[in-house]
């Protein structure tokens, strides 16, 4: 018997994401016209011995997670519970806490996903390799490759190539260590929380030889990569199941853009009713004569498209309005906005370079060289943008009322 | 009677049109820049009119030779085979102007305005001086040639060039007329009119002002040309307001070449001037623009303050703005945005231009 936990985190974690995570938690922005969630529970909910799927993270309960979770349940007929941490307890404690939620019922194993990842979920192929290596508590972590440069953002993974055992493990190390990354996306057995536990007392300990300065650095927060992947290299307990399939991290909003993107192609396979000549488009949409839509959009319920609308590389939320004429590339337009006739929304991508088949999205910082990066242009919810202007390279907090051109500024 | 026109050289400020073109053929407002002078001048009772070119164009000769015709006049032109100033080309010209004892006018190519001939000659003859200079108020004088003069008597006093105090807000506006007896004063070499040869008549007491009711535009730069094509429209709009087009989907001033062709749902204007076979697809929006003969807008484009060059292709959701000017077939690709570009002739654009530049 199986289970899955998802760790959702919690509002102070993906500021990347705001203003779109002020109006809605980020693990249920959609991505590919479903909510970021949706596709791991569906990836999970395709196992057939995968009994529960566990969501752990430190939102208080409201409505929008509940909405979600009882849909799913009906969805994809399975047990979804969200199990709300305390305080913010890291990927390895959060799981530590709720060991006894997990192993109730004696899972042989569990996967553990972050929310935050795009991903093909090789699910089945990660099992196999788990009978296949080691021994029967081996952990499994799913790998990908990266470039030399890129790799220095994530968590690198040395590995032995005949066994696939992890020899060594760094996350986000300074200085080149290996070009295979962790994909955030796990499969451990019940054997693990020893390791952790381990950790815990090993941390309790500490915290009495110190003072009890800061309030966040507690014994509970446990890091898997830092605190115990690190710990596990090279003990013939941790392996890694390389993947070339695709995959990516969903920090920023602009990777939003980039994950639909992986996600639609994938649709051709999986969702093709999803799929509707180069668009997403879900009911309710209300689209007029003569428009352009595609490649990459996704188009929320109850939008309204003008004549002549073009749409390119971009997400349309809900309940939005794009008047005649009116084009929109490389944007996320928030719930509700408007966007006026013969205006242009227009951002910047920040794709990973097509020709480099090991690129990931780059994460960028905000600001660079005191400018605004360029980037997608995000409008948060309920914006009006009046015609004929243009909005270029900027993000326009909800709840606002534009009444000219802006470039390459933050509007609040 | 006879006029001079200063028509200059290769019209650098005006590229990358006068790379195709040469200045004075440009359409102004559906209509060639010195053709607005020329027929204005005709009416006055102008029946010799002189070109003074420093770059010779086979271009202009046949179209000359081709207005001759149609006007009834004689058109020469005058080549200076080197740099003669301000002043020189009449030297030049001197023959041809001396010929008989009626006044002479004088223009720079690149003035726009409702042309006073009549009332210059009137005004000329009754000062019974050597020379008559137009005047015109402009907000910013010390960007131009500033002319002291007594206000009742309009005689002039001095010149201040680009000066850097207020001294007055009338500026010369580049239109003249002369006696005949002032070209002695002139020599064939390089000579400032403004430096060398006014100073010299207003102290002689021979130099007198007019001033010019209503719009004055030099347009020998693209935003002045747009600012230009505004004030001329206006005038339309006052004095033949037939020639302008109406209805919906038409906004303000518009002018349409009766050729030209514009799809559904487009909005046009305030103040735009439609060449020849122009034509426009459905969902345009056009504001403040030349587009020159031939040119193509492709459907749902947005454009403010630009001109738009002959032959020339926008795309489909393109916004241009900013006083971009496209030169002669240029191919702008679907969903840019252009900004303030200055494109040469025969070129593609495939990539938006968000800051001002050069497209070479």
């Amino acid at each position: 018997m199986l289970k899955a936990v998802i760790l959702i985190g919690g509002p102070q974690k993906g500021t990347r994401f705001r203003p779109l995570s002020f109006e809605v938690p980020k693990p249920l922005f959609p991505v590919a016209g479903v909510p970021m969630l949706q596709h791991h529970i569906e990836a999970c909910s395709k196992l057939p011995n995968m009994k529960e799927i566990l969501l752990i993270g430190f939102y208080q309960p409201n409505e929008e997670i509940n909405r979600f979770l009882s849909c799913a349940q009906q969805d994809f007929k399975i047990s979804i519970r969200y199990l709300q941490e305390y305080a913010a307890l890291g990927t390895g404690g959060g799981i530590y806490h709720f060991r006894d939620q997990i192993l109730s019922g004696s899972p042989e194993a569990f996967f553990v996903m972050n929310a935050d990842v795009c991903s093909e979920f090789p699910l089945p192929e990660m099992l196999d390799f788990q009978k296949e290596h080691g021994d029967a508590y081996s952990f499994v972590i799913l790998g990908t490759t990266a470039n030399r440069k890129q790799s220095l953002n994530y968590g690198c993974i040395v590995e032995n190539e005949q066994t696939d055992e992890v020899l060594h493990y760094v996350e986000k190390p300074s200085t080149f260590v290996s070009d295979i990354i962790n994909c955030g996306i796990y499969l451990f057995t019940p054997e693990i929380f020893q390791h952790i536990g381990t950790v815990f007392q090993k941390n309790q300990q500490d915290m009495l030889l110190e003072e009890q300065s800061n309030g966040w650095h507690r014994a509970e927060v446990i890091r898997l990569e830092q605190d115990i992947f690190t710990a596990l290299a090279g003990q013939g307990k941790l392996y890694v199941y390389k993947t070339d399939r695709f995959w990516s991290q969903i920090k920023s909003a602009g990777s939003a853009i980039y994950a639909s993107r992986l996600y639609l192609n994938q649709y051709h396979t999986t969702h093709p009713e999803r799929l509707a000549t180069n668009r997403e488009g879900g009911p309710k949409t209300r689209v007029g004569t003569v428009d352009v839509l595609g490649p990459n959009v996704s188009i929320g319920t109850g939008v309204t498209i003008g004549a002549g609308v073009r749409v390119r590389e971009s997400i349309i939320l809900h309940g939005a309005t794009l008047q005649d004429h009116s084009c929109v590339l490389n944007s996320i337009v928030g719930w509700g906005s408007t966007i006026g006739k013969w205006a242009r929304v227009e951002g910047t991508p920040s794709d990973p370079n097509p020709n480099d088949p090991y690129a990931k999205i780059d994460s960028e910082t905000l600001f660079r060289d005191g400018k605004l990066t360029p980037s997608i242009t995000i409008l948060g919810c309920n914006v009006n943008i009046p015609s004929e202007v243009i909005i270029l390279n900027s993000i326009v907090l909800p709840h606002k009322d534009l009444n000219r051109s802006f470039k390459n500024q933050i509007i609040l | 009677m006879k006029a001079l026109i200063l028509v200059g050289g290769y019209g650098t400020r005006l590229r990358p049109l006068t790379l195709t073109v040469p200045k004075p053929l440009v359409e102004f407002c559906n209509k060639p820049i010195l053709l607005h002078q020329v027929e204005a001048l005709v009416k006055a009772g102008v029946r010799h009119v002189i070109l003074a070119v420093s770059y010779m164009s086979e271009l202009l000769e046949r179209e000359m030779r081709a207005q001759e015709q149609r006007l009834g006049i004689k058109i020469s032109l005058s080549h200076e085979k080197e740099p003669l100033g301000t002043a020189g080309p009449l030297a030049l010209a001197r023959e041809l102007l001396t010929d008989n004892e009626e006044p002479f006018f004088v223009l720079n190519s690149d003035v726009i305005c409702d042309f006073p001939f009549d009332d210059m000659l009137r005004f000329h003859q009754q000062q019974g001086r050597e020379g008559t200079i137009v005047v015109t108020k402009v907000e910013e004088p010390s960007k131009y040639g500033v002319v002291v003069y007594e206000g009742d008597t309009g005689r002039i006093h001095r010149f201040v060039e680009k000066p850097q105090v207020f001294v007055s807000n009338k500026i010369n506006a580049g239109m003249y007329i002369f006696s005949p007896a002032m070209l002695r004063r002139i020599q064939l070499r390089p000579t400032s009119i403004e430096k060398e040869i006014f100073p010299v008549m207003a102290e002689e007491g021979h130099l007198y002002a007019m001033e010019l009711q209503g719009f004055w535009m030099d347009i020998g730069q693209p935003k002045d040309f747009l600012t230009g094509m505004c004030m001329y429209l206006q005038s339309v709009r006052q004095q033949a307001p037939e020639r302008l087009r109406s209805g919906p989907g038409f906004l303000g001033n518009v002018l349409v070449d009766p050729t030209a062709v514009i799809g559904e749902n487009c909005t046009i204007g305030p103040n735009v001037t439609i060449g020849a076979g122009v034509v426009l697809e459905d969902g345009v929006r056009v504001k403040r623009c030349t587009v020159l003969k031939g040119a193509h807008i492709r459907s749902h484009s947005w454009l403010e303050s630009c001109i738009v060059g002959w032959s020339s292709s926008v795309g489909q959701w393109v916004r241009m703005e900013n006083v971009t000017v496209l030169g002669e077939d240029v191919i702008v690709n679907d969903e840019l945005y252009i900004n303030g570009a200055n494109v040469l002739p025969h070129k593609s654009i495939a990539d938006s231009v968000p800051e001002p530049r050069i497209i070479m």
